[in-house]
């Protein structure tokens, strides 16, 4: 496309390198390099761990693929979205300072680790560790798509070379930098997702003439697209309130959000960062969302989703604004694609590796095994995202709604519940995943609800039912 | 000395982990009500506010800006700050 547009591109990918570099310094001064590389040290302050968890759920599934549906879908779409603001206060308050003093009693740097620890179980590690991979491998993979599909739309370069660009950008600065750098990076694609969603809605409400007229052209078109039932209707009060659990309080069994909530430094950085969080997560989703909505009576008849926001941003704002615009969803997807990357990277090294095939390794093997694993992690997910397949929000979403379904209840029962032991968490994981995966194939949207739903509950049970039974026998087993 | 330094931990973040299922389920309620109670109508009859839809504008606009302000009175002033490392920071926890 033109200059204008990708100059503001390039300098936000030189500014990324830069904290990059500079955060591998701290790196490569740090006396315990696991701690540093995959948790930062814990010294997370209240700004940047607030922009960390909301960058890192901010993802392409709701930055490209929201505003998409939101376009076809009207209002009903983002109401939907807002139950994301749940999400803001919801996981520091639960997992909150218990899970925090009990990471570092068990210098857990990992999700994986903490499960270790309370349940003392090799079969809820290696699960554990087997899903993470599976899963947040899937999920990468969608959000390299997105970011190269992004590229593609907005500078006219092929595909191929659009993931490469954006793959080399990833990789360098999460490679070198570890934690600290993603940590930092979120916090800069963090304000950039603010201040460019805000710009891009005050400009499209200015372009379709004021809210009033735009409603009124949505309503002229399809009276529909302002109720909250979607475009068709389609959208049940079930159906919606169902996201809740999806994208709202089941975030918390995410491991890219739960290691967050290991990775700050003191009580006043966890108060300051669900403040910030809060506002600044219901601030983004939104701007962007009615983003989508209100671009439709200004450019009618955009067939692919993904490419609204692009489109939007091109037709309403001068071409170098634009481009500072655009790098905001670049930044939402890079400070997922980042998070989930160094995740991987760590069930890899950390949980598998150290745990179960080389628990005296060197330090420095350590340093070096971490540092080629993501490296090489990232080249594979390259690989895959060549030839990708289609649905990337679906793709998304089926990674997000198993892993919450496996790991939800290990992680809250694990902080809260004494009786919970490793039979229920293990049952609890085996019956997320496999229901989750057996449902989402056969039966999904069971009831009008997500189908995230269902397999929540099950777990839920498995868990409960898995613990109380073997309760007594293994307290008899203490006591002789 | 230690055990009962971390009960008293252990309690606050109990506490805290409570207020955030209250607000959650606040939250849910605020935005479920006035989305659904106010949006079932038919469009025709919908009332305006500031150009938005009214149940959007008191579920999603509105509600947001009710949840900013909950959860700033309630970190301010009822979330208490307690040392995260095992070893006693200040003497004045053991206390009490």
């Amino acid at each position: 496309m033109n200059g204008a547009v990708i100059i503001p591109l390039c300098l936000f990918l030189v500014l990324i390198f830069f904290i990059g570099f500079s955060a591998s310094k701290v790196v490569r001064s740090s006396d315990s390099f696991l701690t540093e590389y995959f948790l930062g040290g814990r010294e997370l302050g209240g700004l940047l761990l607030a922009m960390t968890m909301v960058a890192t759920y901010g993802s392409a599934s709701s930055f490209i693929g929201g505003p998409g549906v939101a376009y076809t879908e009207g209002f009903g779409w983002v109401l939907l979205a807002m139950s994301q603001v749940v999400t803001g206060y919801f996981v520091l308050m639960i997992l909150g300072k218990k899970f925090a003093i009990m990471a570092r009693r068990y210098n857990a740097v990992t999700l994986i680790d903490f499960l270790k620890e309370r349940y003392q179980s090799k079969w809820v590690v290696l699960v554990a560790a087997f899903s993470i991979i599976v899963f947040l491998f899937s999920a990468m993979a969608a959000q390299w798509i997105g970011g190269a599909r992004l590229i593609e739309s907005v500078t006219g370069i092929s595909y191929l070379g659009a993931l490469f660009i954006f793959a080399v950008s990833v990789l360098v600065y999460v490679i070198i930098g570890g934690f600290r750098a993603v940590a930092l990076t979120d916090t800069l694609q963090g304000i950039v997702m603010l201040i460019g969603t805000l710009i891009l809605l005050i400009a499209t409400i200015v372009a379709g003439g004021g809210i009033s007229n735009i409603i009124a052209d949505l309503q002229a078109e399809n009276p529909n697209l302002i109720t909250p039932y979607g475009a068709d209707g389609g959208l049940s009060s079930a159906y919606v309130s169902s996201f809740w659990i999806l994208v709202g309080v089941g975030v918390v069994g995410l491991p890219q959000v739960t290691v967050r909530a290991m990775s700050y430094k003191n009580s006043r950085s966890m108060h300051r960062a669900l403040i910030v969080g809060t506002i600044v997560v219901g601030f983004i989703m939104l701007n962007m969302h009615l983003i989508g909505v209100f671009a439709r009576p200004i450019l009618p008849g955009i067939e692919v989703g993904d490419k609204v926001m692009p489109l939007i941003a091109l037709e309403v704002l001068p071409a170098w604004v634009a481009g500072i615009v655009l790098a905001a969803p670049m930044a939402a997807i890079m400070s997922t694609v980042d998070s989930l990357l160094l995740l991987v990277s760590s069930a890899v090294v950390k949980d598998v590796y150290l745990n179960y095939i080389e628990p005296r390794a060197s330090d420095n093997r350590v340093k070096k095994l971490s540092i080629s694993v993501t490296a090489a992690l990232g080249i594979f997910v390259f690989l895959m995202a060549i030839n990708p397949p289609d649905l990337l929000v679906w793709l998304n979403l089926f990674a997000f709604g198993g892993l919450e379904a496996a790991f939800i209840w290990p992680v809250i029962f694990g902080l809260y519940w004494q009786k919970g032991n490793k039979h229920g968490a293990l049952a609890s994981m085996l019956v997320g995943i496999v229901s989750y995966t057996l449902l989402h194939n056969f039966y999904p949207s069971a009831f009008g609800m997500h189908t995230v739903v269902l397999p929540v509950l099950l777990s839920l049970a498995a868990f409960v039912a898995g613990s109380l039974l073997t309760h007594s026998r293994e307290q008899r087993q203490t006591i002789l | 000395m230690k055990e009962r330094q971390q009960d008293r931990r252990f309690r606050i973040a109990h506490r805290e982990a409570l207020i955030g299922v209250g607000l959650a389920v606040f939250n849910f309620i605020w935005w479920y009500g006035f989305a659904y109670g106010l949006g079932s109508k038919p469009p025709e009859e919908y009332s305006y506010v500031f150009g938005l839809p009214a149940w959007f504008f008191y579920s999603c606009v509105l509600g947001f800006v009710v949840m900013c302000i909950l959860v700033i009175v309630v970190v301010k002033f009822w979330f208490v700050e307690v040392p995260l490392d095992d070893e006693p920071e200040d003497e004045g926890w053991d206390e009490q």
